[in-house]
């Protein structure tokens, strides 16, 4: 926490003499590399992200095929990871629900961070009133009622979207903006009480001595100090997407119940959990890998873009 | 058949040429539900039935506790305000109607001596009015003796509009008076062949006057008892937490001999159906679980662990798909689905006629609902034995694919038919449930191959089935092209289940969407028939005329009947529970009792 930590990072021995030689950006990666979970973190997502997106074109089983005497099957050669009880390929809309839910959350998460550090950044740098005002707003949405608010909201614009930019298209844009409203509280939280501490410290002042502009301090000196901890926000976000897109179809509100994504899958399988244990478990396993592979990813890279920290 | 058949078969009946029961099944085959026929029966003369009970403790208590889990719980105890059938239910712990259904339609007296019948005096041979004999020796928990006053105030209490009464439609437009002690007339304007409505069943139960007197019309939410119900039933009030639990215990003054079994009786709510299967089937906690929306493969699972059996019973419940006669698609004076904008594509018969032929009800039936929802191509399925085969219904992608062939419909490159610019492209909705998606999912499919695309949509129940104005996506707004649920027939007889297609009863803006046709379907001659069945005299000709709209509804695809969905409950072994298709689960909770 920037508290406990040396005031200035020149104060570190050993990390100077070598960061000369290398960019900003290798070291960076120089560091992750060193953070074995994180390496294998990132490995794993870069696998399912490509599975993902190349998966639909090399395993060509239709995701709606219904052939109820194959229904509820464990894994074979012609489904390799089972059917669910209407006898339709698992392993193909794992595939295409993976698109939808790797989507949706990544997507909500660059939300929900871009307005959470926007909104923290100029309440904690301006203070005043401007702070206050901030605040009031993200402890309203703090304490806003989420589902009555989002039932309105999708009833409000839904239709709206769908006529304007297609059915499919419409929802996603509208749930990933959805998630992204109502999850950058923290994030804006959580930056504003880093600027608080570090725009007091020596160097940001020496930088304001020096003549640098606030929006320089800002993003030159403050914020680059501060994303560690959004970034392992944004991490828990990306998996709290993928499990609030599942409750929002649950509701309803989210995808056509056609739609397989990763939450919907589950929630489809729960009552089945005695007899074909692996309809629930392999969407819950690739739900738990992602989350898991974001953290430790978020991990490191939080200490490879720490510039204070010396690994 | 026209009313001469009808009369011919009734007076066969009455010299006993033809079995009562052959009667029910023939009308059963015309679209009657079994009440209704043995309705039409007593009035020619011809008694009901009589019901016998299947209870053997020979003496009053000793059973132990009851518990019962209803997985939608109640909120309150007032059976004139009662919102659906959990609310009901709980009243029926503690309040009796003078006579409640049994299985097969027949009445069963409760609070009265004897079903009122031509021979006993009890009916007019005009079906002008009705005259019940209250049983004698009837007391309410607080010790204050049942009497004709009591009938009387129910009627006064729940046709007080101020009262605003769920019961009120029954209750409305008859006249009750008393003509002793323990004797009523129920007066009705007309005649009246469903003249059993008033004090019977659901709708009949009878609340003290003394403890309501003073809490009548505006007042009336704020009787205590509303939440400490008096009641003459088997067991009495202990405990009611809304929302939660209601507690009750054995009834020492009970007006039937040896009754009732239990000595206390818990009514659990909430949670889901599948949970509330498992209690009973699975862990044996509760010994009694309340409408099985469940699917059957998963009932089987459960059965297996061999504390409980799933309990059919036979009702009159059809899930079925809607088409939308008007579109929903575009805004006429700010009004969606309005009757100024007719389907651009629904309202060609072909089309229909295409759909109803690719609805795989076989399928449907054996993966999905199993014993708790039957194929069918009938809106009357009860009971099985009395099904129609007059109709017929057919699973053929390829006859489909003809009759929109045949009608102008061709496949565009995409796969989708298309005619004069027009695709063949539906939204079709229906609530979340399980089941409900999967049959989403089998129409779907089999509507790609015949060129149709539909585009699924799932609505949360509790909105779906509101009667919100606010909200889109209520069943009765109905913005989509097709849509599925399924109908109830909590009254027996058809007058008020046929309206449902009158063009006077389209929902829309102007009546709040509170109409009960929903699919906006209109004609002349189904309006007709139906006027003419309300100015009908003769029962019989009346039913023949319903016959007529019945025919109308099948011959014009105006809906597709998917299954025929009995109710279902989760009973213990040991646990014997009579059940009625026709009434609430616990119409004869005095009845139940654990075999040792």
């Amino acid at each position: 926490m920037p508290g406990s930590i040396p005031a200035s990072a020149t104060a570190e021995p050993g990390a100077p003499s070598r960061a000369a030689s290398r960019s900003p950006w290798a070291e960076a990666w120089r560091r992750f590399r060193r953070h074995r979970l994180a390496l294998a973190g990132a490995v794993l997502l870069v696998l399912m992200t490509l599975a993902v997106i190349v998966g639909p074109w090399v395993w060509k089983v239709p995701i709606n095929e219904i052939d109820f005497a194959a229904k509820l099957q464990g894994p074979s050669l012609a489904h390799p990871l089972g059917t669910d009880d209407l006898g339709q390929d698992l392993l193909a809309r794992m595939l295409y629900g993976g698109r939808i839910s790797l989507a949706v959350g990544f997507a909500s998460m660059v939300i929900a961070i871009l307005v959470g550090v926007l909104i923290g950044a100029v309440a904690g740098i301006s203070r005043g009133w401007v702070d206050a005002a901030l605040m009031w707003v993200t402890d309203l949405f703090l304490s806003l009622p989420q589902l009555p608010l989002l039932l309105l909201v999708i009833f409000l614009f839904r239709d709206a979207l769908k006529n304007w930019i297609g059915p499919e298209l419409g929802i996603f844009v509208l749930i990933v903006a959805v998630i992204g409203a109502f999850r950058w509280m923290p994030a804006a939280r959580l930056v504003r009480a880093q600027f608080l501490s570090l725009r007091e410290k020596e160097f940001v002042e020496a930088a304001r001595a020096l003549g640098a502009s606030t929006s320089r301090q800002v993003v030159r000196h403050i914020l680059p100090n501060a994303m560690g901890p959004v970034i392992v926000a944004a991490t828990i976000d990306v998996a709290a997407a993928i499990v609030f897109e599942s409750t929002l179809s649950f509701l309803g509100l989210g995808f056509p119940p056609d739609v397989p994504s990763w939450g919907r899958l589950l929630f489809d399988a729960k009552d089945y959990l005695d007899v074909a244990p692996h309809w629930a478990l392999i969407p819950g396993g690739a739900i738990f890998l992602t989350v898991l592979a974001i953290s430790y990813m978020g991990d490191g890279l939080r200490d490879a873009l720490d510039p204070r920290k010396v690994v | 058949m026209d009313d001469r058949d009808l009369r011919a078969l009734l007076s066969a009946v009455r010299e006993g040429r033809l079995p009562r029961r052959r009667f029910i099944q023939i009308l059963a085959g015309l679209g009657f539900t079994a009440p209704m026929a043995t309705q039409l029966l007593a009035l020619s003369g011809v008694a009901m039935a009589q019901a016998t009970s299947t209870y053997k403790p020979t003496r009053r208590g000793g059973g132990g506790a009851l518990k019962a889990l209803w997985w939608q719980a109640p909120t309150l105890l007032n059976p004139h305000f009662a919102v659906g059938t959990k609310d009901q239910e709980a009243c029926r712990i503690f309040y009796e109607p003078l006579a409640g259904w049994d299985p097969n339609g027949n009445l069963v007296p409760m609070l009265a001596a004897e079903v009122p019948s031509l021979e006993n005096g009890g009916l007019a041979r005009d079906g002008t009015w009705v005259v019940w004999r209250l049983k004698r020796d009837v007391q309410w928990h607080d010790g204050r003796p049942f009497t004709a006053d009591d009938v009387v105030f129910n009627w006064e209490f729940a046709s007080d509009p101020a009262t605003a009464a769920t019961t009120s439609g029954s209750y409305k437009d008859v006249r009750v008076e008393k003509l002793d002690s323990h004797t009523v007339r129920v007066r009705f304007q007309k005649p009246t062949p469903y003249w059993a409505d008033p004090f019977v069943g659901t709708q009949g139960m009878i609340i003290p006057k003394h403890l309501f007197e003073n809490f009548r019309g505006a007042k009336s939410r704020e009787a205590p008892a509303n939440l400490r119900p008096v009641g003459t039933g088997p067991y009495r009030f202990v405990d009611f937490k809304p929302g939660d639990i209601v507690r009750a215990q054995l009834n020492p003054n009970y007006h039937l001999a040896n009754r009732p079994h239990f000595d206390t009786l818990e009514m659990k709510g909430g949670g889901d159906a599948v949970s509330a299967a498992r209690a009973v089937l699975q862990t044996g906690e509760y010994d009694y679980a309340w409408n099985m929306q469940v699917e059957d493969e998963i009932l089987k699972r459960l059965e297996e662990g061999g504390k409980g059996r799933a309990e059919i019973t036979h009702g009159a419940n059809i899930e079925h798909m809607q088409f939308n006669f008007t579109d929903p698609w575009k805004e006429v004076d700010g009004e969606r689905s309005s009757l100024k904008a007719p389907h651009p594509i629904l309202t060609d018969p072909a089309v229909r006629q295409a759909i109803a032929l690719l609805v795989d009800r076989k399928a449907i039936e054996e993966h999905i609902y199993g014993r708790t929802g039957l194929a069918t191509a009938n809106f009357l399925n009860n009971p099985e034995r009395f099904r129609s085969r007059n109709t017929r219904w057919e699973f053929n992608i390829e006859k489909a694919n003809q009759v929109l062939e045949a009608a102008g419909w061709r496949r565009g490159a995409d796969g989708v038919r298309a005619k004069d610019g027009r695709r063949l492209k539906f939204v079709f909705q229906t609530s979340i449930n399980q089941p409900r998606q999967k049959t989403q999912a089998i129409v779907k499919q089999a509507c790609q191959r015949a060129g149709i695309d539909i585009e699924v949509k799932a609505v949360t129940a509790s909105v779906y089935f509101s009667s919100d104005l606010a909200n889109p996506d209520t069943y009765t707004k109905f913005y989509t092209d097709l849509q599925m649920y399924t109908t109830t027939m909590p009254q027996p007889d058809p007058e008020r289940f046929m309206n449902q297609f009158c063009s006077w009863e389209v929902a829309q803006r102007e009546n709040k969407w509170q109409g009960r046709n929903i699919t906006r379907w209109r004609s002349d001659e189904y309006d007709r028939v139906y006027r003419a069945s309300e100015a009908e005299l003769d029962p019989v000709k009346r039913a023949a005329m319903f016959i007529r709209m019945n025919d109308l509804v099948i011959e014009n695809h105006v809906v597709v009947p998917i299954a025929y969905r009995p109710r279902v409950s989760a009973i213990a072994h040991r646990l014997r529970a009579p059940l009625s298709g026709w009434d609430n689960d616990f119409w004869n909770l005095r009845d139940w009792y654990r075999e040792a």
